[in-house]
């Protein structure tokens, strides 16, 4: 059992905690970097790890305030990865937070709603 | 204006770029969605420019400058581009201005699921985030300057 991924926010990326005991992941922040594949690589590798033995109830929240496009992609492959799992030994869940005027956050959590087969909850809160 | 920029775009210019713009708008008392899009536009708009500034070692200057006319903010930038790509950019310029707010929102969506990431971390989307979050034609045009360059300015409007 893997136990915790953590990476340190930064001006330009969000907080990630991953915690393997109750599979819960959390992205927070902001997430605009110039080159996102380095930066996302960590997480990508360590959900790979995270399934072949993972919990029964895998939780993703995502609580981002802005991504670039650069970010959107690894986004997606982050939700590959996790759809890929999804029904084998753990059930995965998403919840994407969005301000409750900001349009383009609900859209970009659609975005991803249209193309993976996960359940994703849209949960509007007054602030991130 | 509020800004101005001519130079080479750097990583850490385009840091500073961000945290007066941001500081800025919220001492302006701009409201959230307001703020959001011009920041992520803001964001797409300099991160081409940091992307492409060394595919001309002897030209890598660009433009920024970025204003607010009446209640409508402006993102315009300018940088070199050699004519090859100028031609592809401006086809898919012309195909993301025919298009209405679902017509985009179905083309990221294509394009984000079909895209690959370039070395440089670049998906080919920005364009097209861009013209959604501005909810305005993007407003274009290719100054030829020989035959292997021209200048691209592009100009957005946030409101």
């Amino acid at each position: 059992m893997l136990e915790m991924l953590v990476l340190e926010p930064s001006a330009k990326t969000p907080s990630i905690t991953f915690n393997g005991e109750n599979g819960k992941l959390e992205l927070r922040g902001r997430s605009i970097p110039e080159n996102s594949i380095e930066f996302y690589k960590p997480l990508i590798d360590w959900v790979d790890q995270y399934g072949s033995s993972p919990n029964p109830t895998t939780v993703v929240e995502v609580k981002l305030e802005y991504f670039n496009t650069s970010s959107s992609k690894c986004i997606l492959d982050l939700f590959k990865k996790l759809e890929k799992i999804n029904g084998s030994g753990t059930e995965v869940k998403v919840n994407w937070y969005y301000e409750e005027d900001d349009e383009d956050m609900m859209e970009a959590g659609e975005d991803y709603q249209a193309i993976i087969k996960l359940p994703f909850t849209m949960i509007e809160v007054e602030e991130i | 204006m509020i800004l101005s920029f001519k130079g080479v775009v750097t990583a850490d210019l385009l840091t500073s770029i961000l945290q007066i713009m941001e500081s800025r708008m919220e001492s302006s008392n701009e409201s959230p969605r307001v703020r959001k899009k011009v920041f992520n536009v803001l964001v797409e708009c300099l991160q081409n420019l940091y992307h492409h500034a060394d595919d001309y070692p002897d030209g890598r200057t660009a433009l920024v400058m970025i204003a607010k006319e009446g209640n409508a903010f402006t993102v315009r930038t300018g940088n070199y581009i050699d004519n090859e790509r100028a031609e592809d950019l401006k086809e898919r310029l012309k195909i993301i201005n025919t298009m209405d707010k679902e017509g985009l929102k179905e083309y990221y969506q294509n394009s984000l699921e079909s895209s690959v990431v370039s070395s440089k971390g670049t998906a080919g989307l920005g364009m097209i985030d861009i013209a959604r979050k501005s909810g305005n034609k993007l407003d274009f045009e290719f100054l030829n300057i020989d035959n292997e360059r021209s200048f691209f300015c592009l100009n957005v409007k946030i409101d």
